[in-house]
């Protein structure tokens, strides 16, 4: 299993203290498939370095507080615009020039997965590979108690942080100028074009959102598992994000969000009854189960076409 | 360079220095055979992984236990993969496009997960075949069957009914083709595939866990797949061949490597965006007016 196996399984402690764990993992899970889906619901495309900008989000904040020396919340900023710049290259680099060429939709499956790859391996000899945490005296090490309840400060974080963050993202998509030309260019580019949206920005800054997202998912997450390194993104951040995004209907903000949660209660359930080892198995048995039964998704955004 | 000034004057030198990466080629050719088959019928499927653990699983624990002689078991293995790939494919293939991908791939992990919790499996410490046989003659062997089987079904009614499939499903289910049934068959058997890959992989290995069937893996075998080109039989080989072999061949960039290898995926991606060698479009030719296949 790989190290996010124990996001949410793996748990010790009483019924509400696992389920609080299950909705802290569900936290980091909806910031991370907030992003995704919103490219996946501009672009019909999955950007498979999504995992890894995620990573670099929290390798970039361990630097800069490390190695740097910067106040952690300054670090979160810097590292946050980075991976934003990070999400222009990525659409000037795997997704434009194959939109010039008129190149297959599966083609951009394949760059970004170069990009990740590059990313991990850049990462891994600037960074080494082993697993960093960041030092205790960075913010967010306290708790607050609530009762016999401890609620670890970075896990605290993880919750507002994503809830603030996808519904500030809804409400850009739904309810301003730049989100009705982000909904255009989702419904149909040419059309977009035609009513004098230019494209290529609206699409560069939706990579640019979506990669902010995924590392500050990335930063949060590194802080709350103590556990920052380049692989951390791979496997079963990436995988689960995916399953997130279909559960919650491609392209939908809210869906995301809420099978962020479901996924995280779902497997801290399986932990719990199942015993840790299943858990990751039980979560993509029900996804299995949902997708059969409802196969749009639980809250269906637009039905997708060939991938 | 040295990969290749190896292979053109010293080539038994060669096999004997890459004989590992050579088995590995073959393998990896079966394995992105196995996705061609579903991406010919026009479905993204990434239960391949899954069944590949099935295959290989079944295999080693009938010949561990059951002491069966491994060439048997491997083809019992590739079986139960094809038997389990029904009571899965049946439910799922009625979805399309992303929501097909995720409900597959959602299986290999409940492969793993279920490997891992059974006792008799090793569970995360994984099994040792004492007894196995790194001979690259199987995996080449069924390689050479499976790829002229698959390049003679182009002009079968089956080959084109997948076509068919592949291009408009709709409109090949008005033309009497039953969609449901052909892409059944072409799941059950890219399962019976990869299951048999699996099991030869193990017998190769000598060794096989859970790490052999993540979902890194499952990606590697679509990016074969897609990277060679899914408009003839002939893509998914140099494919799979090309980027298996690359890490070797560019192995001068040391801890490099994998960013070497992204950039050259990236770059032939962007130059040759149908497949290193899917240079026609990848579409079908106009079918010839022919009679039509029975409703």
């Amino acid at each position: 299993m790989g190290p996010g196996a124990a996001l949410a399984a793996g748990v010790t402690g009483s019924l509400p203290a696992q389920a609080l764990n299950g909705i802290f993992a569900g936290s980091i899970y909806a910031l991370f498939a907030v992003g995704y889906t919103l490219v996946f619901g501009v672009l019909d495309i999955l950007n498979l370095a999504h995992s890894a900008v995620f990573m670099l989000g929290a390798v970039f904040a361990y630097g800069l507080v490390v190695a740097v020396g910067v106040p952690f919340w300054l670090a979160v900023l810097l590292a946050t615009l980075a991976c934003a710049a990070i999400g222009f290259g990525i659409e000037l680099v795997a997704f434009r020039p194959l939109r010039r060429r008129g190149a297959p939709p599966i083609g951009a499956l394949l760059t970004s997965i170069g990009l990740a790859l590059i990313f991990v391996n850049l990462t891994e000899v600037r960074f080494g590979a082993n697993s960093q945490r960041f030092p205790e005296r960075v913010a967010l090490s306290g708790a607050l108690r609530l009762g016999s309840l401890v609620l670890p400060d970075a896990k605290v974080a993880s919750l507002v942080l994503s809830l603030a963050l996808a519904a500030a993202l809804g409400y850009v998509v739904r309810r301003t100028r730049t989100g009705r030309a982000i909904r255009a260019v989702a419904e149909n580019p040419k059309a977009a074009q035609l009513m004098g949206i230019d494209v290529d920005a609206v699409i560069a800054w939706t990579l640019v959102v979506s990669s902010a997202l995924g590392a500050v998912a990335g930063i949060l997450y590194g802080l709350s598992q103590a556990d920052v390194n380049p692989f951390m993104g791979r496997d079963q951040i990436e995988l689960k994000g995916l399953a997130v995004i279909v559960l919650g209907g491609m392209g939908s903000i809210p869906g995301a969000v809420l099978a962020g949660y479901l996924l995280g209660l779902a497997e801290v359930a399986a932990a719990v009854f199942l015993g840790s080892n299943i858990s990751s198995g039980v979560a993509f048995a029900m996804l299995f189960v949902a997708l059969v039964a409802v196969p749009g998704g639980l809250l269906r955004g637009r039905t997708a076409r060939r991938v | 360079m040295q990969f290749f000034t190896q292979l053109l004057t010293d080539p038994l030198g060669f096999y004997r220095a890459h004989q590992l990466l050579l088995a590995q080629v073959g393998i990896n050719a079966l394995l992105t055979l196995s996705m061609y088959i579903t991406l010919r019928a026009g479905m993204l499927t990434l239960a391949n992984v899954g069944f590949m653990a099935v295959g290989a699983y079944t295999s080693v624990l009938l010949h561990l236990h059951g002491h069966l002689p491994l060439a048997l078991t491997v083809l019992v293995g590739a079986l139960a993969a094809g038997l389990l790939a029904l009571p899965i494919g049946i439910p799922t293939l009625r979805l399309s496009g992303v929501f097909l991908a995720i409900a597959t791939i959602g299986f290999g992990q409940v492969v793993v997960a279920a490997i891992l919790n059974v006792p008799i499996t090793g569970e995360g410490r994984g099994l040792t075949i004492p007894d196995a046989s790194s001979s690259l003659l199987p995996a080449y062997l069924s390689l050479v069957v499976v790829v002229y089987v698959l390049w003679r079904l182009r002009r079968t009614r089956l080959g084109m009914a997948w076509d068919a499939i592949r291009e408009d499903a709709p409109a090949a289910e008005a033309q009497g083709i039953d969609v449901a049934r052909y892409r059944l068959l072409a799941f059950v058997l890219g399962a019976v595939l990869a299951g048999y890959a699996g099991a030869l992989e193990a017998r190769i290995n000598f060794f096989i866990d859970t790490s052999l069937y993540s979902f890194q893996r499952v990606v590697g075998v679509l990016v074969f797949a897609v990277f060679g080109g899914i408009g003839r039989v002939a893509g998914p080989l140099v494919g799979s061949a090309t980027l298996t072999a690359l890490p070797e061949i560019i192995r001068f960039a040391r801890q490099y490597r994998d960013t070497v290898y992204g950039v050259i995926l990236i770059a032939l991606v962007i130059f040759r965006p149908r497949g290193l060698i899917g240079g026609r479009t990848g579409r079908a030719r106009p079918a010839p007016p022919r009679e039509r296949a029975p409703s």
